[in-house]
Formats: structure tokens, C-alpha cells, sequence
């Protein structure tokens, strides 16, 4: 069995600030991270690996060279192989465009039993993308999976919803996005790390995987960023004085007498 | 569009690079060079202090004008609507009356006679009706098929969907079915007065960023909304409207998934976006036990608890009470944050709140700038001087 997990580098949100003078984002220092997602995504396809010493394990991403990093990284926890889809035609990508040049990369590598992605990336947040390249390469996807079961050629998933899952059976091949209640992803093995090293990456730009530099990138990208700014925070209101016996008569007068209690 | 830089008025100040949200701008021989990562969101030309950046516009033209009508995808579950499809018929009707067109819902569904009525009800002057066994549960391949053939026959300028599970699922497969952009987990829509064209506003990194999001060339033009965002559309009894039968055929083995069965957990999460009390705790409770006594506040106010991510990733509460960017959005009359720092992916869900009352140890918790009242205090000696005086 060959499985695919499509991976992304993305700056750790949790991590960003906001310059306070001129309400810009501030990027130095932002460490780089694989993103949360897409390790659940990796781990559930290294759970089939480690019952089934036949099931191969790639990843894929589409990113500047320095993806590579993460690639290591996805290799060190116990990858097979990875590759790059980088070039300088791909960049400025909306979902309809990434999906895009995800799937030629995924035609090229061909002969895939199941694609794992994660739901979405905590940079853009859409989860459009892994259910785009499903329909992209014509094959079933689910969406928002935390538990899956391989079962002969059909694979059982649960999908979660806002208010339960649902049991579903789908065919393969197959794409399934992940959600973090799927699994608790591993860490590097230093055996792995090691391994890892000597591990190629294999890298492809918009000739190998046969698009023409118009479909790919911002070119490609029906959605544009008209503009962007910083959310704006409501002002400041009033800090109430005295004990906490004082604090809550006062407030609990003024919402009176807001009429909102 | 793209973003280009005019050499001759480059000083090499670097003020763009540091800006940049997409770290795409490089410095080479003290020159500003924008490189792949750009999205063209333009955060750099408003920066710049010499006018050395210009954005470009595109000029691809194609005929556009043969959509028309906005959309909304009537989502139901058990045969029941959700609510978020009454708030995006709340909002098409304010874009329908600003472009000049007429907003219909589609309905898919193994029995569709009493929605249809809501619908019309709610402000739908047309409904597309999707009748067949195979469309009583919301599935990707069914779901997409009937809806996209329904997208090329009659040719909407907008469509909206409920950002839920199964609209952030149907969404994205029909725009590539579609061929056309979408946007995802908008907070805010507008028309721009000018062209006519929508103009999506949503959060990125994390609530950290908002962006302006526009599908010029491409229709229709696609967004998904954020549940409990949007306002209500009004229910008028008894108001009728136009009701178009769908062509619905499947071959066999086209829908490729089959639901074995659905399983109900939680079902909070409807009390969290109606709720008119909430009362929110985060890592300052100090154990899931605090939740408890913010139950004792919520229900003597009619309410419901909440909780910030925290709390959920400390394993204190289910994920369904989380509210924040990667939780539910809600805005309630009165939104009690209690213990909870304010990080800015928290406060993306609950900013819109009427009356935000914080109560926090740290004077200087970010929470406090959202907050319209705000409480300097032990919350476990606060909250019950609170009940106290209910």
C-alpha cells in the first residue's frame, strides 16, 4: 500500500505579534513549524506503516527550498521518502491554484492508495485545499476525520461533526483530511534523525510536473487580497474600583440599568 | 493584480520588508525585490514612505454578465434547517438589494415541501429544489454533483454557504468543480458600490490579520460565512415565492462514500451560538472544577458556559464550549470572560459580543482592551459576589 501525505510549512500564529505603533505583523523571529494538522495527518499514516511493513509512506509540499526543513523533520519521524514542489511560479497561490499544482504533483507521483492532508493550516485556516485536490484527481475525499480504520481495499472513517461523527465507508484511492482529535502525532526517533540525513528529496519544478507557469501561482489564482489590516479591537471601557462585594453590586446596577439583565 | 516595486523611487529603507504579513520581500543590492511568497495583499504599498510600490491590476477581461441572482445553500440536517442558512439569507438580501438582483436558495433533500416554505418565509425568492433518497444526508459526491449542474444551468454571481462542516466540505469541491474562487470563513461581505462586485472580508493567521478577498475574473463568486456572524433574516408568514424543480439522476457507484451510521455526542453547540449569556472560562479557573461554578452564573442568567482553548487542550472541557477562531464564533447580549488572558484567536470569536465583562487576576491582560466592563479580582470571590447579587 502507498500512502501520500501532502504537508505544510507554515509561520506559528501563536507566535505572531502585532507591532503596536504601526499595527503591522511582526514576522522576525516567528519560528517556522510543521503545521498542526498536517502532523496528524502524518501520524495516521505512519499508524498503517507500523502494522504493515509493506505500507509506503511519502510526503509532499509545495513551498520555498526551506520546506526542506520540514521535510526532514517528516522524515524523521519515520517517512519514506518526500518531495518538493518548488518554484518561483508557484508562489502567491490562492486554494484553487494550490490545489492545482498539488495534484500534477501527485499524477507524477502516481499509484497512491490513500492521500492523508490535515483539515486545514493554522496561516490561512480554509481547509479548501485538501478537498480541491480531490476533485482534482477524481477521487472520494473526507473532510474532518479523527479516527480511521483500514479495511481491505475500503477504508472506515469517522467524520466528525459539530455535534457528533458520522461512520462512513469510502472507496480507494482515497483523500482524507485530519483533524487534531485523530491522534497524538510522534517524535523524531534519533534513529530516524540519522536515517533522515541521508534521505533524498526529491524537488520539482513547474516543468516536471508538466504546467505551464499560467496555471500555476498568482497567475493561476481566481481570488485576489484586495487588502489586508489588522482587526480593529473595541475601545477600552470602564475598570470597576473596590472589593469584589463592591465590584459586582456596581456592575450588576450598570447592567441593570443597561437593560440588558 | 500584483505588486510591483519602482525601482527609481526605491531608497532601500527596508520598512516593506519588515511589514510584509508573507516575509516575500527581499532587500538585493539595497533594492526591494518582491519575491513568490506575495499574495498581492498590498500591506507594503501603504507602507512604503516614498510611493516606491504599485499594485498592477490584471487586465483579463471576461464576460461576467450572464450571472446573475445570489445564492444560498440551504443546509439541512434532519430535515431541519441550520441557522446559519436564515442568517445568509439575511446577508444575500442586503447584497441582492445593493447589486439589483433577487436571492434564491438551494435545497437538497429526500423531502423538501415544508423547508421550501421557511425558505420563501425567510426572504428566498426562488428555491431549487433537489429531491432524491440519496440526498437525505449531506454527502460530497451527491451533494456536488446536483449543486454544480444547477451552478452551469442557471448561473448564480454569488453563492454563500454556511462555514459548518459540511459546508467547508461541499465549498471548496464545487469552486474547483466550477472553476472559480473561494473564500473562506467570512466574517464580513460588502458590494463594492462601483462595480458590483462582492468584496469578502475574513480572519487569517490565526485573528492576527484580516483580508480583503476579491474573485474578479471568475463566477460565481463563492464565500463561505462563518456561522452566528451574520443577522437574521426577518420570517414574514405566508410570503410565497418561485420554487424550480432540479434534474437529479446518479449513476451507480458515483457517490463513492456510504454513511454506515450518525452518531450524536455533545449538542451544545446550537445553545452556544443562540445563547444570550455566556460566561467563559479560561487557564485562571485553575482546574475543570472552576467550570462548575461558571455554570452556577450561566444558568441563573438563562445561559451557557464557554471556554477558551485552553482550558480544551488541558482536556478541563469537550472542544464543543470552545469559542475562538479555531472554535465557534458567538455573540451574545452579555459575554462573561472569566480567568482568560484574551489572546487574539479568542477574542476573534467573541469581539462582536454587546457587552464584554472581564474578569481577570492580571490587570494587564489583554482582555481587558475589549472589555466594556472590566474587573481586577479572584474570580472565585468575584463570581459569587456576582450570584449575590442576582
Amino acid at each position: 500500500m502507498k500512502i501520500l501525505v501532502c504537508v505544510k510549512q507554515v509561520p506559528d500564529t501563536n507566535e505572531v505579534k502585532i507591532d503596536p505603533v504601526k499595527g503591522t505583523l511582526i514576522r522576525e523571529g516567528v519560528p517556522s513549524i510543521l503545521n498542526p494538522d498536517d502532523a496528524n495527518a502524518l501520524e495516521a499514516a505512519l499508524a498503517i506503516k507500523d502494522n504493515d511493513p509493506n505500507v509506503k509512506v511519502s510526503v509532499l509540499t509545495m513551498g520555498p527550498p526551506q520546506a526542506c526543513e520540514m521535510l526532514r523533520e517528516c522524515l524523521s519521524m519515520g517517512a519514506d521518502d518526500a518531495y518538493l514542489l518548488s518554484d518561483r511560479a508557484f508562489g502567491g497561490a490562492d486554494t484553487w491554484s494550490t490545489s492545482n499544482t498539488l495534484a500534477a504533483g501527485i499524477r507524477k507521483i502516481g499509484d497512491l492508495d490513500i492521500i492523508f492532508a490535515g483539515r486545514q493550516a493554522i496561516d490561512g485556516d480554509t481547509a479548501q485545499v485538501g478537498p480541491q485536490t480531490a476533485q482534482r484527481l477524481d477521487i472520494p475525499v473526507v473532510t474532518y476525520v479523527q479516527h480511521v480504520q483500514v479495511i481491505g481495499n475500503k477504508v472506515v472513517v469517522q467524520r466528525q461533526m459539530e455535534d457528533g461523527y458520522e461512520l462512513i465507508e469510502v472507496q480507494t484511492p482515497c483523500l482524507l483530511t485530519a483533524v487534531k482529535e485523530l491522534n497524538e502525532p510522534r517524535f523524531m526517533s534519533i534513529y530516524d534523525i540519522v536515517d533522515a540525513c541521508s534521505k533524498e528529496i526529491t524537488i520539482w519544478g513547474h516543468e516536471d510536473i508538466k504546467l505551464s507557469p499560467e496555471n500555476c501561482g498568482l497567475k493561476a489564482s481566481p481570488t485576489q487580497v484586495f487588502r489586508s489590516f489588522t482587526p480593529p479591537t473595541k475601545g477600552k471601557g470602564e475598570m470597576l474600583n473596590g472589593t469584589a462585594a463592591e465590584m459586582s453590586k456596581s456592575l450588576i446596577s450598570k447592567l441593570k440599568g443597561l437593560h440588558v439583565i | 493584480m500584483s505588486v510591483r516595486v519602482i525601482v527609481e523611487k526605491c531608497k532601500g529603507c527596508s520598512i516593506c520588508v519588515k511589514c510584509c504579513p508573507f516575509s516575500a520581500i527581499d532587500m538585493e543590492n539595497k533594492i526591494a525585490v518582491i519575491g513568490d511568497a506575495c499574495t498581492g495583499c498590498g500591506v507594503c504599498v501603504e507602507e512604503c514612505p516614498f510611493d516606491a510600490i504599485e499594485k498592477t491590476e490584471d487586465n483579463v477581461k471576461k464576460d461576467l454578465s450572464e450571472y446573475k441572482g445570489v445564492w444560498v445553500f440551504a443546509e439541512q440536517r434532519e430535515g431541519k434547517l441550520m441557522p446559519v442558512v436564515i442568517e445568509l439569507l439575511g446577508e444575500a438580501k442586503k447584497l441582492a438589494a445593493e447589486i439589483g438582483t433577487d436571492v434564491s436558495a438551494v435545497l437538497c433533500g429526500d423531502e423538501v415541501g415544508a423547508l421550501t416554505h421557511e425558505l420563501f418565509a425567510y426572504g428566498a425568492d426562488k428555491v431549487y429544489q433537489a429531491v432524491h433518497p440519496e440526498l437525505k444526508n449531506y454527502r460530497t459526491d451527491a451533494y456536488t454533483k446536483v449543486i454544480q449542474e444547477a451552478i452551469n444551468q442557471y448561473k448564480p454571481e454569488i453563492i454563500l454557504l454556511g462555514a459548518t462542516h459540511i459546508g467547508r466540505d461541499l465549498g471548496p469541491c464545487l469552486a474547483v468543480r466550477c472553476d472559480t474562487g473561494l473564500t473562506a470563513d467570512c466574517t464580513k461581505l460588502e458590494i463594492d458600490p462601483e462595480d458590483k462586485k462582492i468584496r469578502q472580508t475574513r480572519p487569517a493567521f490565526g485573528g492576527n490579520l484580516m483580508a480583503t478577498i476579491i474573485c474578479p475574473n471568475h463566477r460565481p463568486q463563492m464565500s463561505t460565512v462563518r456561522p452566528g456572524v451574520m443577522d437574521k433574516a426577518e420570517y414574514v408568514a405566508g410570503r410565497e415565492g418561485v420554487a424550480i424543480r432540479l434534474n437529479v439522476n446518479f449513476e451507480e457507484d458515483e457517490i463513492r462514500t456510504k454513511i454506515i451510521k450518525i452518531v450524536k455526542e455533545a449538542g451544545e453547540l446550537a445553545s452556544l451560538t443562540d445563547a444570550e449569556f455566556i460566561v467563559s472560562g479560561g487557564i485562571g479557573l485553575g482546574s475543570a472544577e472552576g467550570f462548575e461554578l461558571l455554570k452556577k452564573l450561566a444558568d441563573k442568567l438563562g445561559g451557557t458556559i464557554g471556554s477558551s482553548r485552553a482550558c480544551v487542550d488541558s482536556g478541563w472541557i469537550d472542544h464543543s464550549y470552545q469559542v475562538g477562531q479555531t472554535g465557534t464564533t458567538v455573540k451574545p447580549k452579555i459575554y462573561f470572560a472569566c480567568g482568560i488572558s484574551g489572546a487574539i484567536q479568542h477574542l476573534a470569536g467573541m469581539q462582536s459580543s454587546d457587552y464584554i465583562i472581564a474578569i481577570n487576576k492580571n490587570e494587564n491582560a489583554p482582555i481587558f482592551e475589549v472589555a466594556y466592563y472590566g474587573i481586577v479580582g479572584d474570580l472565585y470571590e468575584v463570581i459569587p459576589a456576582i450570584l449575590e447579587e442576582l
